[in-house]
Order: C-alpha cells, then sequence, then structure tokens
C-alpha cells in the first residue's frame, strides 16, 4: 500500500497542531483517533471511537457553539464517505470557524486495509467544493499543511476543506482515552461549562 | 379523523407555539432538521427566532452528531423529524449513551391514524421500539391539549437530567395526510 513520497499521517496531525492555540479538535473513529492522541493529549479533543460519518457534523455543532474558536475536524477518507451529505450541510450553514482535513489512504485501514472509492474514483475535494465549500483543495506537501493550519486559525474565513493523500502504512495504535462522558466533560470544562 | 390542511394553506395551530415557548425557555439554540409537514408550523417559528439556529440535513443521523458537538460547545438543541427518519439515526443514537448529553428529539409520525401510504407503516410502526432498544425513552402526544404538558416532562427530563427522550407527535394530532381529495 505504501507510495513513496506520500505525507505520514502522524507527521500531518502533529505539524497541523504544533500551535494550535485555543483550536478545538475532533477526530474520526480509527486512526484519525490516534493520530490526534500521538500528537499530544488535551483537554480540547474530541475523540471518536465510533458513530461513523458524524465527524463532521459534530465539528459543525462544536463550531456554531463556539464561534470565536477555530475547529477543525481531522478524519479519514472511509469516515468521510460515509458522512458526505454533511459537507452539504457544512456548506449550506457556512461556519466561518470550521476547518476539515481528510487523510486519504484511500483505504479502510482499521479493518484490513480494503480500498476506499477515494482509491479510483471519488474526488472528496470535488464533493466539498460542489457543496459549497469554497476553499477546498487537495495538498500533498507539508508546508502546505502549515499553511492550512495557519488558515485554521482564522475564524473568518472558513469554512475550509483539503484532502490531503497520506502513506498507507498501518502504524502502530496510539490509543486515547475513550470514555465518552470524560471527553465530553473535561473538553466542556476547558470552555468553562460545569457538569450539570 | 381529521385532514391535514397543506402546508401552505395550514391555519396556525396552538400546540406548535407551545412547543417553540418550551424550547425558548429551556435556551435551545440548535435546532437540526429534516423537513415534515407536521413541523412545519415550528421550522418557520425556529427559522424567524433571532437566538435560535434551524439547519436542514440531508439525513436525520447527522442532527444526532451535530447536536452531540453542539453540547461539547455548550449549547442545546433539539432534532425534529417525521418517524420513517429515526431508522435512519441507529447508530448515531449510540452518542446518546456514550456522551450522556441531553438529546431531545420531536418526531412526527406517519404510518398510523388512517395512513393512505403504505410505505410509511413499516418504519412507523417500528419507531417507538427501535427508540427503545436505543436507549431512547419516548413519550407521545395525541390530544392536542396535553402536548404543552407532556412537551414539558419532555424538555425537563432531557435537558435537565440528561435523559435521551423522544416526543412522538402522534398522526392523530397532526392530521392525516391527504393524497386524493
Amino acid at each position: 500500500m505504501s507510495k513513496a513520497n506520500l505525507l505520514d499521517r502522524r507527521e500531518v496531525v502533529s505539524t497541523l497542531l504544533a500551535d494550535r492555540k485555543d483550536a478545538l479538535v475532533v477526530a474520526g473513529l480509527g486512526a484519525s483517533t490516534y493520530d490526534l492522541a500521538a500528537a499530544g493529549d488535551h483537554a480540547r479533543n474530541l475523540y471518536l471511537w465510533g458513530a461513523m460519518g458524524g465527524a463532521v457534523m459534530m465539528g459543525l455543532g462544536l463550531a456554531l457553539a463556539q464561534p470565536k474558536l477555530p475547529v477543525v475536524v481531522v478524519t479519514g477518507d472511509g469516515e468521510m464517505l460515509m458522512g458526505m451529505g454533511s459537507l452539504a450541510t457544512v456548506g449550506l450553514q457556512k461556519p466561518t470557524n470550521l476547518s476539515i482535513l481528510v487523510l486519504d489512504n484511500e483505504a479502510y485501514g482499521e479493518t484490513g486495509g480494503q480500498v476506499s472509492h477515494t482509491s479510483a474514483a471519488a474526488d472528496l475535494v470535488g464533493v466539498a467544493r460542489a457543496c459549497g465549500i469554497l476553499d477546498s483543495k487537495a495538498i500533498s506537501t507539508l508546508a502546505e499543511i502549515e499553511s492550512f493550519a495557519a488558515g485554521m486559525q482564522d475564524i473568518s474565513s472558513g469554512p475550509r476543506f483539503a484532502n490531503v493523500k497520506i502513506d498507507g502504512a498501518n502504524l502502530e495504535r496510539v490509543l486515547s482515552n475513550r470514555d465518552g462522558v470524560f471527553i465530553m466533560t473535561r473538553l466542556r470544562g476547558a470552555l468553562g461549562h460545569a457538569p450539570i | 379523523m381529521h385532514a391535514r390542511a397543506d402546508a401552505t394553506e395550514e391555519q396556525a395551530a396552538q400546540w406548535p407555539e407551545e412547543i417553540f415557548a418550551i424550547l425558548q425557555r429551556y435556551d435551545v439554540r440548535q435546532v437540526p432538521y429534516v423537513p415534515d409537514a407536521g413541523h412545519s408550523q415550528l421550522i418557520n417559528r425556529v427559522l424567524g427566532s433571532s437566538n435560535m439556529r434551524g439547519i436542514p440535513l440531508t439525513t436525520e443521523e447527522e442532527g444526532v452528531a451535530l447536536l452531540a458537538g453542539a453540547w461539547a460547545g455548550g449549547q442545546k438543541g433539539v432534532l425534529l423529524m417525521q418517524s420513517s427518519g429515526v431508522g435512519n439515526c441507529i447508530n448515531m443514537l449510540s452518542l446518546t449513551q456514550i456522551f450522556r448529553f441531553p438529546f431531545l428529539t420531536l418526531v412526527t409520525m406517519r404510518g398510523e391514524w388512517g395512513e393512505f401510504n403504505p410505505w410509511q407503516v413499516p418504519m412507523g410502526s417500528s419507531t417507538q421500539g427501535v427508540f427503545e432498544l436505543s436507549g431512547i425513552r419516548v413519550l407521545r402526544a395525541t390530544d392536542p391539549a396535553e402536548v404543552k404538558d407532556v412537551m414539558e416532562a419532555a424538555a425537563s427530563q432531557a435537558y435537565n437530567a440528561c435523559t435521551p427522550t423522544a416526543l412522538l407527535l402522534s398522526q392523530r394530532l397532526i392530521g392525516t395526510k391527504v393524497f386524493v381529495k
């Protein structure tokens, strides 16, 4: 599966979040959550271990509730394909503080590496743009990730979408916390919201 | 049995106003929905509101995930859908148990009380069972006069006790859709 010159997913995510400031980060289930954990645990991380297809919508709900904070969704091509309609919902709402980064290895890595639709046909950048997310692009270098990271801090110019083709190697899992109530309560606490 | 008027000529009923008032009192901000004629009056009130955001969805499960994100960010919401959309939500409903967030959905029922369209019947018949198997408490309102009290109970247990709750609005309440006049 590995192809030459493709970016390493852990390096992509750690570069994206190297200077995250107050950003809130949602990671889709599977390897994206492990990548977020590998980049360093943080109270403003929302790790998903299920709810496939829901990452962008969770990011949208968060972005609408916290319009002054940058919100970024990091997810895989399979998770994004399952929630493709949510790109149309984001395109309609146009939350200016929401950024979406798809780590596209063209495969379902968590389940044995079966090829996904992006390997041969589906163009997620085209889908996002056609859904009204005008700032949608394919990126392939770490310099472009750095530029995307700077862009996501600008809460007035989103929504933005980027698809990065990554190396398909299955990396060692870095497990995040998986207790949803803890993750939710900690994130809300970081935003000043007490438990009920 | 009373027939439902077309959405365009619908006369304002009182109960959608009562639901809207209760949502306002609970400071509900995000209102994702897949449209249904039975929700049209409430949707219009939401879209005309200065402090609520109506959010059209492409499929109902998006709304469950949206409300989880909203709660993470400190806002409450409510999901409006028709009974046929409940099946679309099943896996995403797991979020209500995982995150234990205040989940409330208002579901207009089809496939019961004088239904004309047989395609509405299977999902309408299993709506309550699907919710209960998914860990969602179900309340139902059938008489216009009881909507306010049932809605108040639903909102209170959802928002005060984080008890995931579905309020079914009976087809008898919203009126049976007329296909042939």
